[in-house]
Formats: C-alpha cells, sequence, structure tokens
C-alpha cells in the first residue's frame, strides 16, 4: 500500500505485479550490464530492487537521498521555469547513477559502470518505463 | 502510508521528527543510532550545510522486528528547522506515518514552537493530510536548560501552547542526556504500529 502524490493514492501491488516488476527490470536493465536497478517511490519507500549479485549495502538510504534529490530538482526546474526535468545522471570514476521518473509517484534508479553506455541504457530505461506504467497504472484505484 | 511489499514480506514506515530549528532533531537521531546500532543495518544519512546545520534531512532505517510475519523497517526521518527550508521540510513530510514533534524548552523560543507546529499543519493539509490522524508524540526537549539557569517554559505553558487540542502523549526530554529519548520513540513507534494493523484490517 502506498501514498503518494499531493492527494491521497492507496495502491496494493501482489506477487503478480511485483513478478513482472522484477522480471522487467532484470531483463531490460540488469542482463545488459546494469549493476543495480530499484524501483521507488517519490517519499523514498523502495518497491523493487533487482541486482546482478553486487551487493548495494545501503540500499534504503539511497532510496531516502534519491528521493530528496528528485524532489530537489523538481524545485530547480520550477524556478528555471519548467513543470519538471524527468532524469538525473550522476558520472562518477567507475560508478554511474542514472534516476528517471517514471511517474508522478515513481523514480527508476540505476547503478552502472563504465563499460554500459548511457545512451543503451537510457534506450533501454524508456522500455522499461513502458513496462512499469502499465503495471502501475493498471492497479492505481480512481481516486 | 506505509509501503508494505508483499513479495518480500517487508513493512516500511516513515516517522518523521518535526520542530523549529536548533530544536534538538538531529541530536535525538544522534542518541538513538548511537544507542540502537544492533538494530541499524547502514551509517546514519546526515545532508547538512557548512555551518553543521541540517539542510535536507537527517535518516537511517531501523529493523523492528517482526508484525505477522511482516518485517517492520523504521525510517526515522528529521527534517530542516530553518524557516527558509520549507519546501524540503514538505518533501520529507510526504507518506508520513508518525510524527514527533521536538518543542525547545527554552522560554525565548515559545513562539518558533507555535510557529513550528503551525507550520507542520499546513504542510500537511498540502497532502490532504489532518494531523489529528497522524500518530503524534510531543517532545518537550532541553529540560536540563534549567539546571544550567537558562529560563525554561513551564511543562503546562508547553501543553497550553502546543498539546491542548491535540492531546498527544508528551515526554519531557534531554537529547543531549538521553533523557526520554528511546521512550519518546518506542512510543511514536507503538502508536505508529498500532495505526497501521487498523488501517490493515
Amino acid at each position: 500500500m502506498l501514498q503518494g502524490g499531493t492527494g491521497t493514492m492507496n495502491l496494493m501491488l501482489g506477487q503478480k505485479e511485483l513478478d513482472r516488476i522484477h522480471h522487467s527490470l532484470k531483463k531490460n536493465l540488469i542482463d545488459i550490464g546494469a549493476q543495480s536497478s530499484m524501483l521507488i517511490d517519490t517519499a523514498g519507500n523502495i518497491i523493487a530492487v533487482v541486482n546482478n549479485g553486487s551487493d548495494i549495502r545501503d540500499v534504503y538510504s539511497l532510496a531516502a537521498l534519491a528521493a530528496a534529490n528528485f524532489g530537489a530538482m523538481n524545485s530547480m526546474a520550477k524556478i528555471v521555469g519548467e513543470d519538471e526535468f524527468s532524469l538525473l545522471f550522476h558520472k562518477g570514476r567507475t560508478e554511474n547513477i542514472h534516476l528517471s521518473k517514471v511517474n508522478r509517484d515513481f523514480l527508476l534508479i540505476n547503478i552502472f559502470t563504465n563499460q554500459l553506455s548511457l545512451g543503451f541504457l537510457r534506450m533501454k530505461v524508456a522500455e522499461v518505463i513502458k513496462d512499469l506504467l502499465g503495471i502501475l497504472v493498471a492497479k492505481k484505484p480512481a481516486n | 502510508m506505509a509501503f508494505i511489499n508483499l513479495k518480500e514480506k517487508i513493512i516500511q514506515a516513515k516517522i518523521v521528527y518535526y520542530g523549529p530549528g536548533r530544536c534538538g532533531k538531529t541530536t535525538n537521531l544522534e542518541y538513538i543510532f548511537s544507542q540502537c546500532r544492533g538494530q541499524v543495518q547502514s551509517e546514519m544519512v546526515s545532508v547538512k550545510t557548512d555551518g553543521d546545520r541540517t539542510l535536507f534531512f537527517d535518516f537511517f532505517p531501523f529493523d523492528m522486528g517482526k508484525i505477522n510475519e511482516y518485517d517492520v523497517k523504521i525510517q526515522l526521518y528529521t527534517v530542516p528547522g530553518q524557516v527558509k527550508y520549507n519546501s524540503t521540510r514538505r518533501l520529507v513530510l510526504k507518506g508520513v506515518d508518525g510524527l514527533v514533534f521536538v518543542a525547545d524548552s527554552a522560554s525565548d523560543r515559545r513562539a518558533s514552537n507555535v510557529n513550528s507546529l503551525e507550520n507542520l499543519q499546513e504542510n500537511l493539509a498540502l497532502y490532504g493530510r489532518d494531523i489529528c490522524s497522524i500518530p503524534l508524540v510531543m517532545q518537550y526537549n532541553k529540560r536540563d536548560l534549567a539546571q544550567q539557569g537558562t529560563e525554561v517554559l513551564e511543562l503546562e505553558t508547553l501543553e497550553e501552547d502546543l498539546n491542548r487540542r491535540l492531546k498527544a502523549p508528551f515526554f519531557e526530554a534531554s537529547a543531549v542526556e538521553g533523557l526520554n529519548i528511546v521512550p519518546t520513540l518506542k512510543k511514536i513507534v507503538s502508536s505508529t504500529m498500532a495505526a497501521l494493523e487498523e488501517e490493515l484490517r
């Protein structure tokens, strides 16, 4: 169950939907070389995490900071006259983080090394977002 | 409202420490973190300014054990208290399940306490939520100031200013000395869990 957005939105994802989310993240992102892929909500809760065996120990802190990062970015967008910025990319020496907005309530985080090209990742992220919207929107109750 | 993962059997609930600037929210979390290391799997995250004031939040997840086969993970957050960081406070409040309002007992902070509580109610209203329908614990912090000769507000004054209508459970506390910090946490966790169980029925 999840509350998000400015109103009250309750959402219950069952085993079937969570399996579909895991499958999409694994097939489209982990199998092409991403280290870790996480679906979170904009309040910082983790909905799904899939990784390639590499251990990202503190996923809860990562989710909280990613949600905060996105919130700050949305405020920056408004200051410069944009409705939103839909993605964030942090480049490290070997590890990189790519954050994308799925919709008003959900964010997708990917951690990957320089061996995976950013362009390819972005292409696959777009496909995953389409999958995720299909799953999440179908489950969203009318408010 | 908490996020419940049916696949992994995990409940994630969010408890936020709210209050005026320099009232001791971060000190509360630092004390809990130091006392409960065994239940915390990660480091405490603090996003601070150069002047060591909270810029975004302090945060750590906290394992609470099991309820009905579900692992309960409490996520403890503080908000930045400074007036100018209201948009950040609002963001941290999103999806909150339980609140601790930390008031500063120093006499000269009386108006700041009232303003911060009003600000909390305004920010909750933006999410369509009412403070009366969210588990809340009041903590009157810095009671130790009296021993150092600083004038502190009487308990009755704090109750009248902040808790007359809400009638939330309250604790007199000193975060720097660790007085009533863990009892405050236990109270808000039990109230939050009871509210979640009620909602799940």
